[in-house]
């Protein structure tokens, strides 16, 4: 049982401070849906909205198509997964589980029944009568997954729940939660910070600043066609280049800097100014100019990054641009000091407005 | 240099233990002195006597009994109040915070005859004032019951900063947790927040419990015509004392001894206990990452 | 008030609620205002209360004043109302244990905190607490038997040679009374201060013996500063407790050791005028708070500092 989540116009202000401002999205059942963005950006405030800790000052917000104004978090078909975990460390591991049931009158033989399903599911058996200060942060967290389960919950929240993680774990932990979701098919919203765990494990992201939606897509959307500037920035490097709209048409137009100017594709200014995004992969290293999108530097630092290679350069206006060469084998990587040209597609390339911010 | 300072600083220490213990040593052997006077000199020989002496001293054992039931009163009422204090002060905030903590606060400081001739009068006057002068009933009459409640007024303050403490290392996230998982707000109070403070409720069970047994000045200034050990001593110290008392004493000792190992032992065995767990956790760590 | 709420929903939030109010209404305010206000009513008859005779005033706080005598101090000989000598003797005794508790409780404290191996540490605490789980009434009555004329401590001083005659320890005025009373309260001096000097870096004070600094000024400018708190906290419990002791003074004490508890139990027991001992333990309370106040304000010390 997976349910949908709609939130419509929500708004959420502490005081005279803005945390949400008019969130619009509608979160498919069964999806995996993400919300990224820096910290303070809103994204823990949605999640404490849908849970039910903090109510929105404006707008609607339906679990499963029901209005859930009012309702308390322990009556909503919710269950939370905290950034800290939030074990109870005075309970074995299965009463820890099994506590959601316990608090709704279950008998104790069908609770450790249930708690001992939970812990195959996750990956855990034996650990029922651990207490949790036995397990390690991996382990933790797989407990947590289980009690949240454990009340079949239509909709499960994370709350940055890798963050305490080390490195290697949290990259084992994503494919892990990824295949509980699939197997469970709950609809699980994640807050995150972190880009790659977003892209990595989300059917849908949606980034957010300053209390806004930024921009609702897919991974590969959001990182190929980031609508604005925060986007392009916050998910990926970029070569940002400032400059005016020359001419425009069929989505493309030619931009002038002082660099020279360039065509790229033009993304939904309004009435605003834009500036061009260029992500360090799709620069170019060449001898000889290009027909167009074109700029001379000089190489002036070079870093090697494993599967790629990082190359610095500056341009004749001071400008520091970078680009990145696959790490294949065959790639021929300049001289520190050489001359050289850095070229992109038009394609590749988008002219983007600022993020959206209210005012 | 150094080392005759610490050579000092240990002597200090065990001239220090020796100034705190002796006294109670010495009240301890003079139990045992075949000697009308409590004392241990001169030493007239050994003697059990004046412990059965002291089961037959009435007085003493009706005395000591009351002592254990206005303790047991005050040990849970202070429990209660203190502990909803602490709750209550953990979750507010500002000013109203600042104002009832130093309330809570200093009562601990008000003199303990100011409390009990306070707590006498008021609850005295308020009987007369509902009843009128004569015929006064049962809780308006002085007596061990308002001894309760003056040694709860200060007693509940030392209980509420025991558990406020132990509050401090409480995470709230615990609470939201049981709450979305569908706890009732009773249930997160029995099973989350109040097995997380047991040992500081404990722990305030037993100083309320003995500051009870050692309160003499609210005592004496509500108990009416009931005896409580500490008075019973006191107005026997004056008119003629057999080492009954010392029998007593030393009974007494003995079993907060006992008591104190008991818990020292415990303290340890959990600790051991929770160092073997986290050993446990960091080797699941380690065989994670490899 | 609101986060109380959220967290425990009305019904126990209700119940919090009406027992901290039955705690502080019923146990300390309303008896407090109760004392405050029989304080300025006169002792009567039982059937005159009430009556055209019982009107407010001051008379039971004016007889402080009442029976002067002669007394002389550095060769100047004057008179001074008898109770407000016991009171001025009681604050100044009650300083003097508070001084001498600072001077025997520091050395240990700065000793567990910093030179004690800490693994003997819980032993020596739990050695430390054994007297505060006597009952005090056994602790002053220890000290009664020790000081004894036939006593041991005599006994052991006669058989050292360091005395001729046996010593009349509890008639040698407030002796006997400071004795039982640093006894009593050491220990409230000692774990404030032991917790403060704790809670100091000790790299602080081996960096100020590696600028050179001798072990007296390392306490001075280094120590103590840090440890103001506790010894603030240690030595407002130690005075306000000494200060309003009625056990030790009357166990210990000498004839000519009256302390001011003991004026107000006998007005309270003896002579059964509530009205009179409510003035005089309002008196105590007062006038002990504003000393406190004023001592705090000298070492420049908050409420706030003591409260930790």
């Amino acid at each position: 049982m997976s349910a949908g989540i709609d939130l419509e116009n929500v708004c959420c202000d502490f005081g005279s401070f803005r945390a949400v401002d008019n969130a619009n999205v509608s979160i498919r059942p069964g999806e995996f849906f993400s919300f990224l963005g820096p910290s303070g950006c809103g994204k823990t405030t949605i999640l404490r909205m849908v849970s039910g800790f903090i109510e929105p000052t404006q707008g609607v917000i339906r679990i499963g198509g029901a209005d859930v104004k009012g309702k308390r978090p322990n009556q909503r078909p919710t269950a939370l997964i905290f950034q800290n975990l939030a074990l109870f460390p005075l309970m074995p591991i299965w009463e820890n589980i099994s506590f959601g049931l316990e608090v709704r009158g279950i008998d104790k033989a069908t609770r450790r029944k249930k708690a001992e399903e939970l812990l195959r599911l996750v990956d855990l058996p034996g650990a029922a009568d651990k207490m949790v200060s036995q397990l390690s942060g991996g382990q933790k967290q797989r407990v947590a997954i289980a009690r949240a389960l454990a009340v079949e919950p239509q909709v499960m929240l994370l709350d940055e729940p890798l963050s305490a993680l080390d490195l290697k774990l949290r990259q084992h932990m994503r494919a892990e939660l990824r295949a509980i979701q699939q197997r469970t098919g709950v609809t699980f919203i994640y807050i995150t910070h972190d880009q790659g765990e977003a892209l990595a494990m989300s059917d849908r992201v949606g980034v957010m600043s300053q209390g806004r939606i930024q921009q609702i897509a897919d991974p590969r959307e959001i990182y190929n066609n980031p609508v604005n500037g925060f986007v392009a920035s916050f998910v990926g490097e970029n070569n940002i280049f400032q400059g005016e709209v020359q001419q425009a048409a069929d989505g493309m137009a030619s931009f002038a800097t002082p660099h020279g100017t360039f065509r790229a594709r033009l993304g939904e200014l309004g009435d605003k100014p834009g500036k061009l995004y260029v992500r360090p992969e799709h620069m170019l290293l060449s001898d000889a100019p290009a027909v167009e999108n074109s700029v001379p530097v000089t190489i002036s630092d070079i870093s090697f990054e494993g599967s790629f290679i990082a190359v610095h350069a500056t341009s004749d206006t001071g400008a520091i641009l970078s680009a990145e060469i696959r790490n294949d084998g065959a790639a021929t990587v300049p001289e520190k000091g050489a001359r050289v040209h850095m070229t992109f597609d038009p394609a590749r390339a988008a002219i983007l407005p600022d993020a959206n911010v209210r005012g | 240099m150094h080392k005759f300072r610490q050579t000092l600083a240990h002597l200090y220490m065990v001239l220090f233990l020796i100034f705190l213990l002796a006294p109670l040593v010495v009240m301890s052997g003079a139990a045992f002195n075949d000697s009308k006077l409590p004392s241990i000199v001169p030493w007239r020989g050994f003697t059990t006597m004046w412990f059965s002496e002291m089961i037959a001293d009435q007085r003493m054992m009706l005395a000591f009994v009351n002592t254990l039931w206005v303790a047991v009163a005050v040990a849970v009422l202070a429990v209660i109040v203190g502990t909803a204090s602490a709750i209550l002060v953990n979750s507010i905030s500002g000013r109203a915070r600042t104002v009832l903590y130093g309330m809570m606060i200093s009562t601990i400081l008000i003199p303990g005859v100011v409390i009990g001739i306070s707590t006498m009068i008021m609850w005295t006057k308020l009987g007369g004032a509902i009843f009128g002068p004569d015929g006064k009933p049962w809780p308006f009459i002085p007596g061990l019951h308002l001894s309760v409640l003056g040694q709860v007024s200060y007693i509940a303050a030392m209980v509420m900063l025991l558990v406020l403490a132990r509050l401090q290392s409480f995470d709230a996230g615990l609470e939201e947790a049981a709450l979305d998982l569908g706890a009732s707000h009773a249930q997160v109070m029995r099973r989350i927040l109040l097995p997380h403070l047991y040992p500081a409720i404990g722990a305030g069970a037993a100083v309320a419990f003995f500051q009870s047994i050692e309160n003499f000045n609210v005592t004496q200034f509500t108990r009416g015509g009931a005896d409580t050990l500490t008075v019973y001593v006191f107005s026997k110290v004056r008119s003629g004392i057999t080492p009954t008392i010392n029998a007593l004493a030393f009974l007494l000792i003995c079993v907060t001894l006992l008591l104190a190992l008991a818990y020292e032992i415990n303290r340890r065995r959990r600790a051991r206990i929770e160092a073997a767990r986290q050993a446990e956790a960091r080797r699941a760590e380690d065989a994670a990452l490899s | 008030m609101q986060d109380l709420l959220r967290r425990y929903g009305p019904g126990l939030t209700l119940i919090m609620t009406l027992l901290v109010a039955f705690w502080l209404l019923m146990l300390v305010i309303l008896p407090n205002m109760t004392l405050f206000e029989q304080s300025f009513r006169p002792y009567l008859p039982v059937t005159e209360i009430g009556g055209p005779r019982d009107t407010y005033g001051f008379g039971n706080y004016l007889k402080v004043f009442d029976g002067s005598i002669e007394r002389s101090l550095f060769g100047i000989s004057f008179s001074i109302p008898v109770h407000v000598m016991t009171f001025g003797l009681t604050i100044w005794y009650s300083m003097v244990v508070t001084a001498l508790c600072f001077l025997l409780a520091y050395p240990l404290a700065y000793y567990m905190a910093k030179i004690v191996n800490p693994r003997s540490l819980p032993t020596l605490i739990l050695l430390l607490f054994i007297p505060l789980w006597v009952s005090e009434v056994l602790r002053a009555f220890a000290w009664w038997i020790i000081l004894a004329f036939r006593g041991p401590l005599n006994a052991l001083l006669l058989s050292l040679g360091l005395i001729d005659d046996p010593i009349r320890w509890t008639n040698m005025g407030y002796t006997g009374v400071v004795i039982g009373l640093i006894y009593t309260y050491v220990l409230f001096m000692l774990f404030p201060v032991y917790n403060a000097v704790q809670s100091l870096d000790t790299n602080q004070i081996e960096a100020a013996e590696d600028l050179g600094a001798p072990w007296w000024k390392i306490h001075w400018r280094i120590v103590l500063p840090h440890a103001k708190p506790g010894i603030a906290s240690g030595s407002v419990m130690v005075f306000m407790l000494s200060a309003g002791s009625l056990l030790v003074p009357s166990i210990l004490g000498s004839t000519t050791s009256q302390w001011f508890t003991q004026t107000i139990n006998q007005w309270f027991n003896d002579a059964l005028d509530w009205n009179t001992a409510s003035a005089y333990a309002f008196l105590l309370l007062l006038l002990c708070t504003v000393f406190v106040s004023i001592a705090m304000r000298l070492f420049r010390v908050k409420l706030s500092d003591i409260a930790k």
